[in-house]
C-alpha cells in the first residue's frame, strides 16, 4: 500500500508539472504581443515596458517558466492586471461562493442520485426504472444554463421563493440564511451530474447483485432488505466513490457558466471575466489552482478506493 | 439485404424511444440542408414593429427583440448544429484515431502519447476549451477546435484501448507472421474492426458537442453574435426572460431534443455493439 501511496502521488505530481507547463505555454501561444492585448492599442511604450518587466515577459522562456512555478510554489500567482491586486486575492475573493455552490451540489448529487439510483436498481426493467433511467438520460442532455434560466423564470421571477443573482456572504448580514441564494443555482448544477451518478448507482448495484457471495447472502434466508443494504449497496458505491473525482471535475466545468447565469460572485464568474478583460495572469492562476484541486481529488478518490477494496490491484 | 431490413424494422420497433429520436434527427439534418425552403422569413430580417410577439400568426414561435423570427431563426440554427457536430466529430477522430492506434502498435511512443493525453485530460473540459480559444480567438472554427480537442483525449483513449485488444487477437498474430507489415495490419484489421466502438463515440461526442458548444455561445465566447445558433438565441433572451419566456423554449428545446436523441442513438449502438469493447467505450 504504501509503495502504491507513494507512486500514485509522483505520477499526480508529474501530471501537474506538466499541466503547469501547458498553462503557462499558453500566454506564449497568444498570436501577437500579450502585453499590447491586454493593455489594449492606447498603451503608452512605457506602459507596455513596465508590464512587460513586472511578468517578466524579458527574460528568456525556461527562466520565465522557472520563476513562474517557483513563485506559485510559493503561493505567489502573479498580479491581476485588470484588478491590480494579487491573483491569489482575486481567487480568494471568489473561493467562499464557489465551496459553497460546489458543497450544496453534492449534497443534492449525493442526495439525489443514489437513493433513486437504487430504487431504479431493485425495480430493474418495471416503469419505475424505465422512467426513472429515461429521466437520467434526458437531465444529461440538458445545458444547466437552461435549466438555470427556466429555475430563475419559475422560482425567483414566477413564484418568489428564491433570489434570482447574486450571492452574499454568509459572513455579512444574513448570516447563513444567505445560502438560499445558491439553492436555484446548486439545483441546476447537480441536475446532469445527479443523472450520471443515477446511472452508476442502477448499473454498479445490477453488477453486484450478480455476485457469488449475494447469491449465498440470500439462501442463507437473509431478509431481502438487508442483502440490499448490506450485501449490494455498500459494495456498489465502491464504483459510485471512484466517480466522485470525474464529477468534481464536470461540477468546476458547469460552475463556470452557473454562475454566470446566477451572477454568483464566485471563480468560475471570473474566469470569464478575465478572458473577455484578458487577463491573463488571473486565467492562468485560477485554471493552475483548478487542475491542482482536481488532480489531489483524484489522488485521494484513487487512495480511499484502494483502501475500501483491498481487492482492486491497481497498475 | 432485405432480411437485414427486416432485422433492422424489427429493433426499431422494439425501441419506440430510440426510433424517434433517429427521427428527431432526420428532421434536423433536413431543416438543415433545406433551411431556406422550409424558413418563413431569413433568419437575420429585422422588424422592429413585431419585437417580442408571442407565438401565433405569422410568426409560429414569435419574435425575439429586433422582431426577427423564432421559428426561421430555430431553422437556421439547425445548420450550425450540424456544422459544430460533424466539425468535432470529425476533428476529434481524425486526431484521435491516429494517436490511439499508434500509441497502441508502439508502446514507447505510446506511453509518451498517452501520457500527453493525460496532462490534457487534467484539465476540467470546459476550462480547456476556454483556454483554447483565448489562444485562437472566438468564432465558430475556432469553437469547434476548442470543443474537438476536449474529445481529442477521450477518442485516443478509447482507440488506444480497443487497438491493444486487437493488436492481440489470434489473426492480428497469424497475419503479422504471415509477413504482413504494420499498414496491412491497421487498414485490413485494426481499422475495420474499430469501426463499431467509433459510431458508439461519434454518436456522444455528437451529443456533447452540442451541449459544449450552446455553453460557449452562452458565455459570448463561441459563435458571433449575429450567427443564428440556438446558444446565441438562449444567450440574447436571458434579459427578456419574463418579458417573453418562449424565447427561451424553442432553442433550448432544439438543444436538448438534439443532445438526447444522439444519446438515445449512442444507447442502441453500444447495446448492438461487440460485447467485447463495451467496457473501453464508456461513457
Amino acid at each position: 500500500m504504501f509503495r502504491y501511496v507513494i507512486r500514485r502521488t509522483g505520477a499526480a505530481i508529474l501530471t501537474l508539472v506538466a499541466a503547469s507547463i501547458v498553462i503557462f505555454g499558453f500566454i506564449h501561444m497568444i498570436p501577437g504581443d500579450p502585453v499590447y492585448v491586454m493593455l489594449g492599442d492606447g498603451a503608452t511604450p512605457e506602459q507596455v515596458a513596465a508590464l512587460r518587466t513586472r511578468l517578466g515577459l524579458d527574460e528568456p522562456l525556461v527562466l520565465q517558466y522557472l520563476i513562474w512555478a517557483g513563485n506559485a510554489l510559493q503561493g505567489d500567482l502573479g498580479q491581476s492586471v485588470f484588478f491590480e491586486t494579487p491573483v491569489t486575492q482575486v481567487i480568494a475573493d471568489g473561493a467562499e461562493t464557489s465551496i459553497l455552490l460546489a458543497t450544496m451540489t453534492m449534497v443534492w448529487i449525493v442526495g439525489f442520485g443514489i437513493p433513486v439510483g437504487v430504487l431504479a436498481a431493485i425495480r430493474q426493467g418495471r416503469w419505475i426504472d424505465q422512467g426513472l433511467s429515461g429521466l437520467a438520460m434526458l437531465l444529461a442532455s440538458v445545458p444547466t444554463f437552461w435549466v438555470g434560466l427556466y429555475l430563475i423564470l419559475i422560482f425567483a421571477a414566477g413564484l418568489g421563493w428564491f433570489p434570482s443573482s447574486g450571492f452574499p456572504s454568509i459572513f455579512d448580514e444574513g448570516g447563513l440564511s444567505n445560502l438560499r441564494y445558491l439553492i436555484l443555482p446548486s439545483i441546476a448544477l447537480a441536475a446532469p451530474n445527479a443523472a450520471l451518478i443515477l446511472r452508476l448507482t442502477r448499473a454498479s448495484m445490477l453488477d453486484v447483485a450478480r455476485e457469488d457471495y449475494v447469491r449465498t447472502a440470500r439462501a442463507k434466508g437473509i431478509k431481502p432488505y438487508r442483502v440490499v443494504t448490506r450485501h449490494i449497496l455498500r459494495n456498489a458505491l465502491l464504483a459510485v466513490v471512484s466517480a466522485f473525482g470525474f464529477t468534481f471535475a464536470a461540477l468546476i466545468s458547469e460552475a463556470v457558466v452557473t454562475e454566470t447565469v446566477f451572477a454568483l460572485p464566485g471563480v468560475g464568474r471570473t474566469v470569464v471575466q478575465s478572458i473577455l478583460r484578458r487577463d491573463y495572469p488571473v486565467i492562468q492562476g485560477v485554471i493552475l489552482v483548478i487542475v491542482c484541486l482536481y488532480l489531489v481529488i483524484n489522488l485521494l478518490v484513487d487512495l480511499s478506493y484502494r483502501m475500501l477494496d483491498p481487492r482492486v490491484e491497481l497498475e | 439485404m432485405t432480411a437485414h431490413l427486416i432485422s433492422l424494422t424489427r429493433q426499431f420497433a422494439m425501441r419506440p424511444l430510440t426510433t424517434l429520436g433517429a427521427a428527431f434527427l432526420v428532421l434536423v439534418v433536413l431543416s438543415a440542408v433545406f433551411a431556406p425552403l422550409i424558413a418563413p422569413f431569413p433568419p437575420d430580417a429585422i422588424d422592429p414593429v413585431n419585437r417580442l410577439l408571442p407565438p401565433g400568426g405569422a410568426h409560429l414561435m414569435g419574435t425575439d427583440h429586433f422582431g426577427r423570427d423564432t421559428f426561421s431563426r430555430v431553422v437556421y440554427g439547425a445548420r450550425l448544429a450540424l456544422l459544430i457536430g460533424v466539425g468535432v466529430v470529425s476533428f476529434s477522430l481524425a486526431s484521435g484515431v491516429p494517436i490511439g492506434v499508434l500509441s497502441a502498435l508502439y508502446p514507447r511512443l505510446g506511453r509518451v502519447l498517452m501520457r500527453m493525453v493525460d496532462v490534457l485530460m487534467s484539465f476540467p473540459s470546459l476550462l480547456l476549451a476556454l483556454g483554447l480559444i483565448v489562444i485562437l480567438g472566438q468564432g465558430v472554427f475556432n469553437a469547434i477546435l476548442a470543443i474537438g480537442l476536449i474529445y481529442l483525449t477521450t477518442t485516443a483513449r478509447i482507440v488506444y484501448g480497443v487497438a491493444l485488444r486487437l493488436r492481440a487477437e489470434p489473426y492480428v498474430e497469424a497475419a503479422r507472421s504471415m509477413g504482413a507489415g504494420t499498414w496491412w495490419v491497421v487498414t485490413r484489421h485494426i481499422l475495420p474492426n474499430m469501426i463499431s466502438p467509433l459510431m458508439v463515440q461519434a454518436s456522444f461526442v455528437f451529443a456533447f458537442a452540442q451541449l459544449g458548444a450552446a455553453a460557449l455561445d452562452f458565455l459570448g465566447l463561441g459563435a458571433p453574435p449575429d450567427v443564428p445558433s440556438w446558444g446565441n438565441m438562449l444567450a440574447e433572451s436571458r434579459i427578456y426572460i419574463t418579458r417573453a419566456s418562449w424565447l427561451l423554449l424553442w432553442p433550448g428545446m432544439m438543444i436538448v431534443l438534439t443532445a438526447f436523441s444522439l444519446n438515445l442513438v449512442g444507447d442502441w449502438l453500444r447495446d448492438r455493439m461487440d460485447p467485447r469493447f463495451r467496457d473501453v467505450v464508456r461513457k
